[in-house]
């Protein structure tokens, strides 16, 4: 169980959200060779650290947010709304809003 | 890149006999040995041995698992291979192989996943004998209920292929199912109710911690080295192929190097710099008090995310699907409880009184297409068997057998051939999902 600080709606059980995946990939359809267009759709990072990623909040403000979650303890950093690049070293220090 | 021009092939083979035991291991389990030991009181040997870590090796396995421990096993077995180190960063059996709910079957959707597991089964029934130890494999036969016409359909579709692979499993209705097993709920009361199964009557389950125990004992007889708390910190190369690894008890010089790490495939492959189509899930099961044995099979729901088993001490096992995010931590969740409980009732409403011992976790390195990854990567040495998601246990044996041919011959055995790790960048993927989980 993981609670997500949810910037629209406050601090909310992550059954209510919905993971979408490692945030950051970039696709190009117009010039993506099939073994690119692969890569994209298959390789993973899947590291044992801190990743960003996005959720999105399914039953509640139905928004995309980006948070940074730590994979071995599940801990949060932060969580923006997936357009707020923000300053993200600042949030990573522990000072988040 | 292939094997065949790794100094592996210039390793002199000792000629063992399959099954054929070197030097002074313990005695072979017997009845009269328990007899005898029971009216003399004398203590039973060690099952392996504790080695301090050698300097070369002529094969290093990564993972002391089941898949680990069968490969070391294979290797001395069928090819007199035994200068072999087997590293775990934990304890034997303490990954996947120790935490999964040890049901055995091979009715897959695939000619290359049903050809395979079934291989597995049949190694899982003669294991007890090969290995002297018992696994306790009872072939109880296996259910998995459908409750929606598209899942019915699913049954029907593995139930043609399983036949053509000459796997005895058919789908049956509701009143058989209620006939093999009394106290499911057939009746239309459930929100789900069940339409039929795809019933696999070689199907059961097994004690897996035997599995492993026995794999162990085995390997170590014929000379494999087990080494327990020691991690791997690095693996070295040179000029694309293997040359050693680095471990947090020295160094070690190998040309191959097998990933059996599952859960924890994507670190050590990272080691390496092979990219890996792997997202690591936690899966959660759980155990109740024992009570008198009533469940004649294994229960599986795709559409209810269950399935349920009973244990030959009378524990229910529960399981589920994964956890919806990927994360390597291993604590349970209350929601996983709750959900488990509420489906296991909406199935078998008679035990609602019974209660929860413990729950658990362990980690599934999920493939896109539910199918594992095994065989050579683009650095030289370097095998994979990895990719098993939520049905490793059960295949075990034969990734065992099929890996340690591989590392002998150089050459990668038909069996597993399907599940190379450039099927993803080729667009070749063994779709096994309809037949891997209940997670869809």
């Amino acid at each position: 169980m993981i609670l997500i600080n949810c910037p629209n709606c406050g601090p909310r059980n992550s059954s209510e959200f919905r993971h979408a995946g490692e945030a950051g990939k970039v696709r190009d359809v117009t010039t993506a060779d099939p073994a690119t267009w692969r890569r994209y759709l298959y390789e993973q990072d899947n590291p044992l650290g801190w990743v960003t990623e996005s959720w999105f909040h399914t039953n509640g403000c139905r928004s995309f947010l980006r948070a940074e979650r730590h994979t071995g303890t599940n801990e949060i950093r932060w969580v923006l709304p997936i357009d707020d690049l923000g300053d993200v070293t600042e949030r990573a220090k522990g000072n988040n809003p | 890149m292939s094997l065949v021009e790794s100094p592996l092939s210039k390793v002199p083979r000792q000629a063992v006999q399959a099954g054929k035991r070197k030097g002074r291991g313990p005695a072979r389990y017997s009845a009269l040995d328990i007899f005898r030991r029971g009216v003399t009181h004398a203590d039973w040997p060690r099952s392996f041995r504790q080695h301090e870590l050698r300097k070369s090796y002529d094969v290093v396995i990564i993972g002391a698992g089941v898949h680990g421990l069968a490969c070391a096993y294979y290797l001395a077995a069928n090819h007199g291979i035994t200068n072999v180190a087997v590293l775990d960063k934990s304890y034997m059996g303490g990954g996947g192989s120790g935490r999964n709910t040890a049901i055995i079957r091979s009715n897959y959707l695939t000619p290359e996943g049903v050809r395979f597991y079934d291989r597995s089964v049949v190694l899982y029934q003669n294991l007890a004998v090969d290995l002297n130890y018992n696994v306790m494999f009872s072939q109880r036969g296996h259910l998995t209920l459908a409750h929606t016409d598209a899942s019915l359909r699913t049954m029907n579709w593995r139930a043609e292929v399983n036949k053509l692979q000459g796997i005895n499993s058919s789908v049956i209705d509701a009143q058989e199912v209620g006939r093999i097993v009394k106290y499911l709920d057939v009746s239309d009361r459930p929100r789900y109710p069940i339409l039929g199964a795809l019933y696999h009557p070689p199907g059961g389950i097994i004690r897996h911690d035997a599995v492993n125990w026995g794999y162990a004992r085995a390997a170590d007889h014929l000379g494999a080295e087990i080494h327990q708390q020691t991690e791997v910190l690095g693996i070295e190369t040179a000029a694309g192929m293997v040359t050693g690894v680095r471990t947090s008890r020295g160094d070690i010089s190998t040309p191959v190097v097998v990933n059996c790490t599952a859960g924890w495939a994507t670190t050590i492959s990272d080691m390496v710099g092979v990219k890996m189509p792997l997202i690591t899930h936690p899966l959660q099961a759980a155990v109740t008090e024992p009570v008198k044995v009533f469940l004649p099979a294994v229960i599986v729901s795709g559409s209810l995310h269950v399935y349920v088993s009973q244990t030959d001490r009378g524990e229910l096992v529960f399981g589920a699907s994964v956890d919806p995010y990927p994360s390597y931590s291993m604590r349970g969740s209350l929601e996983f409880t709750e959900a488990v409980a509420s489906h296991i009732l909406e199935l078998i409403p008679s035990i609602s009184s019974l209660k929860v011992l413990r729950q658990w976790a362990g980690l599934c390195d999920m493939t896109p297409d539910y199918s594992p990854i095994m065989g050579i990567t683009p650095v030289g040495g370097f095998l994979l068997d990895v990719g098993w998601g939520t049905y490793g246990f059960k295949a075990g044996p034969v990734s065992g057998e099929a890996m340690a041919q591989l590392v002998a011959t150089g050459c990668v055995p038909d069996i597993i051939a399907a599940f190379d790790l450039a099927r993803f960048a080729d667009g070749r993927l063994v779709g096994e999902k309809g037949a891997a989980s209940v997670g869809h």
